[in-house]
């Protein structure tokens, strides 16, 4: 067996010299949000793994024929069924093991989903997998619609936000319903590791990817991963975008280890010090996607998601508390 | 049509699997603006290398600094926007060559 997350320290010349496994050349938009994150959360992989991935934009991207991104195991599946998948794998591996065709001690599999294929259409077949208690590490990267089909809504857009599916105008200021709470879904399961991150705190996410591998059965980690085409932002300001979302607390980074959650460092600092909370218009104010927002009429919906915002975060804090 | 060093759908392998990889198709060509780099400024922190969507920005420990490779930058500008030291800068290749 490799080494622990305890004694495995991610610091920057560590990881700067593992080499990647999501290599360069695959056809991402420049500034792209998830290649960073599936870039990264591969150098947290602590030896032989398999990767399923979901339909979406990043499943694209690093396959198109005959050039493959992966530098290690990967399956492409259909929009539903990457959990199923990954179960598939986990048991194939178990059988092989069992038949002696398997030399390796330990085998990680990880199905890779975007916003689409675990919030609408993978749902399912994650809560089944989750159910059956296989071992693998689900990753979610939310760039909050399917941006692949030419954006349109999913369930993790957010309040106000103009899709194609949604566009704003006189009818409707962009969509109107709240962003879909998965990782209350997901915990409601009670599985042993259920964590949120986002690739500006890069530390912090590898340390999760880490822990959720290391995790005996299902484990699942939600990866915020800002989308500048979709979004309608500036490239250069991805992460920028994946940075004001912690800050604003629109997107709270936090673990859960056996239901019991905590706020991670970077979330923890707006506890202690909520003076240094920023509000939601620093987010919203440059992305195209909630321009139409800052119209007079529409002032309404700001305050609707600064409200929801601070709702989510309050019930976080208290349940944290608990904890 | 098809040029005789082609395979045929025959001579292909059964399941749908990609024979080459990426680092084949290079992506520099994309790019408008480029990353300079100041080499006084920088404090090695490698931030850049960390953000990079391309995997494009490396570390060399025997140069002891950052290296970019411009076959596969896409120009997009995130180093330069995270920079702390404010060392990398985006420039059009043209202006680059007037300094």
């Amino acid at each position: 067996m490799t080494t622990t997350t305890q004694d495995w320290k991610f610091t920057a010349k560590d990881v700067a010299l593992k080499p990647d496994l999501f290599l360069s050349g695959h056809r991402a938009c420049a500034g792209c949000g998830p290649a960073t994150v599936l870039r990264m959360i591969m150098k947290a992989t602590r030896g032989p793994t398999i990767v399923t991935q979901a339909t979406g934009c990043m499943e694209i991207v690093g396959s198109i024929y005959p050039y493959t991104s992966w530098g290690l195991p990967w399956l492409h599946t259909a929009f539903e069924n990457a959990a199923a998948n990954a179960s598939g794998i986990e048991a194939a591996i178990k059988a092989m093991r069992k038949k002696g065709k398997i030399k390796q001690e330990h085998i990680d599999v990880i199905a890779i989903a975007g916003d689409g294929g675990t919030y609408d259409i993978g749902l399912q077949a994650l809560s089944g997998a989750i159910e059956r208690g296989h071992d693998f590490l689900f990753v979610l990267y939310d760039n909050e619609g399917y941006m692949n089909t030419g954006i349109q809504r999913s369930g993790g857009t957010p309040t106000g936000a103009s899709t194609t599916t949604t566009p704003a105008g006189t009818a409707i200021p962009g969509k109107l319903e709240k962003k879909k709470p998965i990782t209350e879904i997901i915990m409601a399961h009670e599985l042993e590791y259920v964590a949120t991150a986002t690739p500006y705190y890069w530390k912090d996410m590898l340390t999760k990817v880490r822990k959720g591998l290391e995790v005996e059965g299902p484990a699942f980690l939600h990866i915020f991963a800002p989308c500048p085409r979709g979004w309608r932002t500036d490239p250069s300001k991805t992460m920028a975008y994946s940075k004001l979302s912690v800050e604003t607390c629109v997107f709270p980074i936090w673990e859960a280890t056996n239901g019991k959650r905590a706020l991670s460092t970077p979330s923890k600092m707006y506890s202690l010090a909520p003076e240094k909370k920023k509000p939601v218009t620093d987010y919203l104010k440059d992305q195209g996607r909630f321009r139409h927002l800052f119209k007079p009429e529409n002032k309404h919906i700001i305050d609707q998601i600064q409200q929801v915002t601070d709702e989510r975060w309050q019930k976080l804090l208290k349940q944290c508390e608990q904890a | 049509m098809s040029s005789k060093q082609e395979k045929g759908w025959k001579e292909l392998s059964i399941a749908a699997v990609s024979p080459k990889s990426s680092t084949g198709f290079l992506t520099g060509d994309w790019k408008t603006y480029m990353p300079v780099h100041d080499l006084e400024k920088c404090v090695s922190c490698l931030t850049c290398v960390m953000l990079c969507p391309e995997g494009a920005v490396r570390w060399r420990p025997d140069l002891g600094k950052i290296e970019f490779d411009f076959t596969f930058c896409k120009g997009c500008g995130i180093c330069a926007n995270e920079c702390p030291t404010k060392s990398l800068t985006m420039k059009m290749p043209a202006d680059q060559k007037e300094e």
